[in-house]
């Protein structure tokens, strides 16, 4: 086991927990105003498809990530409709979304399916990068990267120091008292879930984009499944949510480890390995029922409209 | 403006005829996709939906399709009924379909009269235990079962790779990720010469059948709908929610195994890593579009069977990639939720007054001084 790999095996988990930090970012605030939104697989899907589409055409990777956004935003407002305005049960709202999406990438990436593009390019700080072990890893990376650290740090701002951060809160927690209080419980929830599109949208570009430049059929692979579970087990808070994207990273990279140290188990088996270590954490935090409750935002999942 | 109010009474014709109008929405956004695509919609929807099951062979291979979806669905059936959120039948059914191959490996040179209904019972047990898992972590440690249930079925299509790689692959099947083919005592027999229709439609009968008498008759059955219904009414009547729980998950669970292994040993006849083209999740969309009624489901379940056989011939006549099918599921699904709506509410379109003056506020005495 020498740095190299150590270096290798921390770059590549934070390149590879990204994605799941992207889309886990935007589930969490769509969970904190009330809305559980299962969808999140198929606007990655519909992200990833769209956001390829446009770079092979365009080569411009800010259109291909703009893109990429805009139709997880499409997307989401669909699920807003029927969850929101319709009333209809939220969980079966989000699994309909989640297999339109899939359905729908898969048709109109047919034509793409293998093709390849350049991969967005790393931006490397000049001596930074060079510091063992971490240098790589955090000064080397894409501006993907970069950009979903600023969101964290903006999601932490906005909650902790933002009136429209308690806003937010309070549709998730209580929208009868918030609507009462004369917030926009409605409106809170629409752009609540937009953004939770829009991170999904950007999470499925990246994969799609910069993580593995090419596009394959469901090619997000239960990830956006692998973020609910993350939101569980972060219990809705940002700082968590990032340190757990990055360990759920580490746990998908393990064949590079175990090829690291020379041990050969089949990659089919490896790939087993995120979804387990899903399972296992969910199975350890949700024993305590009482404490998931604590964190969990009361109204969430449940359907609401304004009475009055 | 649409504004929704809710009714007294959720409405009884709404409940049946709220699938029959997704189903419509869903056939006028399919011609306004295909025409989208440049294709002439009356045409198109006539191949995607008549075309497959214009003869016999059609009907038949339609029924042979509708097989595994149907025994998912009428498990799902039950576990929604008790709102246990299972999604995870694909996962049961292809855990079914490997443990059933394993089994059925084991008589690739036998004729003996126990190696079709040894394979079956494999599967049958390799589902249930899988939802056995997910029961185990729902009500011994309090998991969310829909997590529990997808991420299992990651699992399990990782596994079934697995194995077409390494255990059960052919050791002469020249390296393909294939089990080798199955002896002809372990694939279930044809039932009408020169189609593919298999014992397995028999198993869907006896299913529908038993599930309906279950569900209507039986004194667990009730406790069932009640439990689904009104969780602190079955609580009080003192029914057991958590044997409840594992019983529904556990039929379940056996049934969509039982789809697996039918699948393998039915027209299949091998392991492949592609038994099921997603046949659990179209499964979820069939139990909720049949009204988690069997024979609701059993009609939910052929019109399911034919958006996948609709999917087969967009692709080869009207050169559509067959990933159409899963925006037909999609939008099916979408539009009963939608329409749903109209059970528990009514749809108020409120116009402004056309002279809509607004009132004036006069200051009041203090405000004034």
């Amino acid at each position: 086991m020498d740095i190299d790999l150590i270096t290798n095996i921390l770059y590549a988990a934070i390149r590879t927990g990204t994605p799941l930090l992207l889309v886990a970012l935007g589930e969490m605030i769509c969970e904190k105003s009330g809305v559980l939104n299962l969808g999140q697989e198929g606007m990655m899907l519909l992200g990833a498809v769209a956001g390829f589409i446009a770079v092979y055409h365009t080569d411009s990777f800010m259109l291909g990530f703009v893109i990429a956004a805009l139709s997880g935003v499409l997307a989401s407002l669909i699920f807003a409709f029927v969850a929101l305005n319709l009333n209809a049960t939220q969980v079966a709202t989000g699994l309909a979304l989640t297999i339109f999406g899939t359905g729908l990438s898969a048709f109109i990436g047919s034509d793409y399916e293998g093709k390849t593009i350049e991969a967005l390019p790393t931006i490397g700080f000049e001596i930074l990068q060079n510091i063992p072990l971490i240098g790589k890893a955090l000064f080397a990376q894409d501006a993907m990267v970069y950009f979903s650290w600023f969101m964290v740090i903006g999601c932490y701002i906005f909650f902790r120091a933002h009136r429209a951060g308690l806003a937010v809160r309070a549709a998730g927690e209580n929208p009868d008292v918030g609507s009462n209080l004369g917030l926009p419980v409605m409106k809170i929830r629409y752009l609540a879930v937009m953004f939770g599109g829009a991170m999904a949208g950007l999470a499925g570009g990246y994969l799609s984009i910069a993580y593995t430049p090419l596009w394959t059929e469901n090619m997000t692979a239960g990830k956006g499944w692998i973020a609910l579970a993350l939101v569980v087990f972060a219990s809705w808070r940002i700082e968590r949510v990032m340190l757990g994207a990055y360990l759920f990273g580490f746990a998908s990279i393990m064949h590079l480890f175990a090829q690291g140290l020379g041990i050969s188990i089949s990659s089919n088996l490896l790939a087993i390995l995120p979804y387990a270590a899903t399972l296992i954490v969910l199975v350890v935090l949700s024993r305590n029922s009482e404490k998931l409750k604590l964190f969990e935002p009361v109204a969430l999942g449940k359907p609401w409209h304004k009475t009055r | 403006m649409l504004k929704i109010e809710a009714r007294a009474q959720p409405s009884k014709h709404w409940a049946y005829f709220s699938p029959i109008l997704a189903v419509v929405l869903t056939l006028i956004t399919g011609a306004i996709l295909f025409s989208s695509l440049g294709q002439n919609p009356v045409e198109a929807l006539y191949i995607f939906f008549i075309s497959p099951i214009e003869d016999w062979y059609g009907i038949s291979e339609l029924l042979v399709k509708c097989i595994p979806i149907l025994l998912c669905a009428y498990g799902l059936s039950l576990c929604y009924r008790a709102s246990v959120w299972n999604i995870g039948a694909e996962g049961q059914l292809l855990m079914g379909g490997l443990i059933g191959s394993a089994m059925a490996l084991q008589f690739v040179h036998s004729d003996s009269i126990w190696a079709m209904p040894l394979t079956l019972l494999a599967g049958i047990l390799g589902g249930a235990a899988w939802a056995g898992i997910a029961a185990f972590l729902k009500l011994k440690m309090n998991s969310n079962e829909i997590l529990v249930t997808i991420m299992l079925n990651y699992i399990a299509l990782n596994l079934l790779v697995w194995a077409v790689h390494g255990p059960l692959k052919d050791p002469q099947g020249f390296n393909f990720p294939e089990s080798a083919l199955f002896a002809q005592s372990t694939i279930l027999p044809v039932l009408f010469e020169g189609t593919r229709l298999h014992l397995g439609l028999v198993f869907v009968l006896l299913a529908l059948a038993i599930i309906w008498v279950f569900v209507s008759k039986t004194f667990i059955g009730f406790q069932i709908r009640v439990l689904g219904m009104d969780k602190a009414a079955a609580k009080m009547a003192g029914f057991s929610q958590n044997k409840l729980s594992a019983l529904v998950l556990l039929v379940c669970g056996g049934l969509a195994g039982l789809a697996g292994a039918s699948e393998v040993s039915g027209p299949i006849g091998q392991l492949v890593p592609s038994i099921s083209p997603g046949y659990g999740y179209a499964a979820i969309i069939v139990a909720f579009l049949g009204r988690l009624h069997p024979l609701g489901i059993t009609l939910a379940g052929l019109l399911m069977a034919l958006i996948f056989m609709g999917g087969e011939m967009a692709q080869i006549s009207l050169a559509l990639p067959s990933a159409i099918t899963g925006i037909f599921q999609g939008l099916i699904l979408f539009y009963l939720l939608s329409s749903d709506v109209l059970i528990r509410y009514r749809i108020k379109i409120k116009l402004p007054p056309i002279n809509s003056v607004k009132k004036r506020v006069y200051p009041t005495q203090t405000e004034a001084q």
